[in-house]
């Protein structure tokens, strides 16, 4: 099998989710693999993705692709398929990796399979089990194309950590102005917050929080633990919280280690959102909400009395 | 301008996962199925564009006759018209094939779906029909709005948002905020029932996956719970016993 894993950065730091790729298409070769990055991103940077099992790192340093243009990430990662030869493509789950490796999948000819979780079955065919029903099952995936494009649910994968160094290569591909027609005019973006969707621990506040002014408790506890915050819907729909902070059925679906739900009372909707994590922790004044039933620790008290205590105890246990 | 959204016909977001048939096929018992939510989303801000500048919209689906309901339902809100393609989507490739095959004919200035079904969150549709039809994809598009020939849209970014202009034609996966779900009203729904919806049979039928079995995940164990006056031996359990920090 001969691999390659597309990698993302953000802010010039390759993404954890992507590190996570690179260990699955390690796994998956059975040794190095090579993975491929667009855009500016250093050189030393890249090399750092030989820990997680990548020998080399193709690298197409164009300026134009600092910015996730589809069609150009889709045109320029097809190329770069047919320059290896791969017949494998490992990418993370994601608002950019979906969205090209849809594309690409077309054009190499590969089967799609997306929010994988486990390393493929190969004694008899080609079988990947992936999450459906939005985490509330699985379906093991029979491929049947020779090519194929696996996308990896992100917190799925141990990252490895001791691979040597990689070897970093430039890689030239021709992309046309057809390949840009989409102009991206503007980025607004949060810096230097833990990013959501990736993030290990994540701390979600509900309506029980009572105002967007009451958010620094939430910020206090999430910085206590390096984790990303998170909202219910309710509370992103009255514009407390913005948008992208929205965990759900219809937001951001997170798989963290750890997820710590404040005054959410665990409508169904929500649960779609956090059924992979792998530890919850709920704190909601009503001991009947029926988030606790979906808990692994649970708290009955007022958010405003417990957040506080929380973050204290947090900080004197580290 | 000629629109073209493509809907799911999807277990309501409420229902409870099951299997049957040695766990190959998924239980419908006692499930509601509704229009995909962020199709739905999709389709709300579909007319909102029909409303403002004209046009038609016709809704596609490939699926068997049961998702007719659904169908009728999306005539209610505003589509003037209704494709089926008669098949069990079963493979996102199948089902872009399906869509594009039907794009090529009709030349549509805006294909428009959900970001993901949420039955299997495949979330590639839009991406493969954009390809088949070499043109532009976007998703998960969270604002769109159309100036003559020019589409200007934000798309939401891990940690924000990227806003882009592009023109015309392109296919689009949606999510909220991009519309308000509409509600069909009694007028919809009485015309829903005389609009047009033509049933044709599907192109092609390359399948790159298939489902061997479905599995559900364990059951969750109870919960354990402590008091405001225990949150240190919260802690000590987060950090002894689950490890997570």
């Amino acid at each position: 099998m001969s691999v390659l894993v597309f990698i993302e950065a953000a802010d010039g730091v390759v993404k954890k989710s992507s590190l996570e790729a690179v260990s699955y298409g390690f796994k998956l070769a059975g040794a190095s693999v090579t993975a491929i990055a667009m855009g500016s991103i250093s050189s030393d940077e890249l090399a750092k993705v030989g820990a997680a099992g990548a020998a080399k790192v193709l690298h197409i340093a164009d300026s134009r692709l600092d910015n996730g243009v589809i069609q150009a990430y889709a045109s320029a990662l097809t190329q770069a398929v047919d320059k290896t030869g791969a017949d494998t493509l490992v990418l993370a789950t994601s608002s950019l990796g979906n969205a090209v490796a849809a594309r690409v999948a077309v054009s190499m000819q590969a089967a799609l399979v997306s929010n994988v979780v486990d390393l493929p079955e190969t004694g008899s065919g080609f079988k990947v089990k992936r999450s459906i029903y939005t985490g509330k099952a699985f379906a093991m995936t029979e491929v049947t194309t020779a090519k194929k494009i696996l996308a990896i649910k992100k917190n799925a994968v141990e990252i490895k950590e001791d691979g040597a160094a990689a070897s970093v290569e430039a890689l030239v591909v021709n992309l046309t102005d057809a390949d840009f027609a989409a102009k991206i005019t503007s980025v607004d973006k949060a810096e230097g917050d833990v990013l959501l969707p990736e993030a290990d621990i994540v701390v979600s506040g509900g309506r029980g929080l009572k105002g967007p002014e009451n958010w620094g408790m939430i910020e206090d506890l999430a910085k206590s633990l390096g984790a990303a915050t998170g909202c219910s819907k309710p509370v992103s729909d009255m514009d407390w919280r913005p948008h992208h902070e929205h965990v759900g059925q219809t937001g951001v679906k997170v798989s963290p280690s750890l997820y710590i739900a404040v005054g959410i009372s665990g409508a169904i909707q929500h649960l779609a959102g956090v059924n992979s994590s792998k530890y919850i922790v709920v704190v909601n004044k009503d001991p009947e909400a029926p988030f606790f039933k979906a808990a692994d620790y649970g708290i009955a008290g007022d958010a405003f009395e417990v957040l506080p205590k929380l973050t204290e105890a947090i900080k004197a246990a580290k | 301008m000629k629109i073209l959204v493509c809907i799911t016909h999807v277990p309501d977001t409420t229902s409870k996962i099951a299997f049957t048939d040695n766990n190959t096929k998924f239980d419908k018992n006692g499930v509601q199925f509704i229009i995909g939510p962020y199709d739905d989303y999709a389709l709300a801000r579909a007319v909102e564009l029909k409303e403002a500048s004209g046009g038609t919209l016709t809704v596609l689906n490939v699926g068997t006759a049961e998702t007719e309901p659904t169908i009728r339902k999306a005539l209610a809100i505003g589509a003037d018209d209704a494709i089926r393609v008669n098949a069990e989507p079963t493979d996102s490739f199948f089902v872009a094939q399906q869509i594009a095959a039907i794009a090529k004919e009709n030349n549509y200035d805006l294909i428009l779906m959900g970001r993901e079904s949420i039955d299997f969150n495949g979330g590639m549709v839009h991406g493969m029909v954009g390809e088949l039809l070499g043109i532009p994809s976007f998703s998960p598009v969270m604002k769109l709005d159309i100036e003559g020939n020019t589409a200007k849209m934000a798309r939401e970014i891990e940690g924000g948002k990227e806003y882009l202009e592009v023109s015309l034609p392109f296919v689009a996966g949606c999510q909220e905020p991009i519309a308000e779900w509409k509600i069909p009203n009694m007028r919809g729904i009485m015309s829903a029932r005389t609009k047009p919806l033509n049933v044709v049979e599907p192109s092609g039928t390359t399948e790159n996956t298939k489902v061997s079995e479905f599995q559900l995940p364990p059951a969750k164990g109870a919960v354990k719970m402590f008091t405001v006056d225990q949150v240190a031996d919260l802690v000590k359990a987060l950090k002894n016993e689950a490890k997570v920090i």
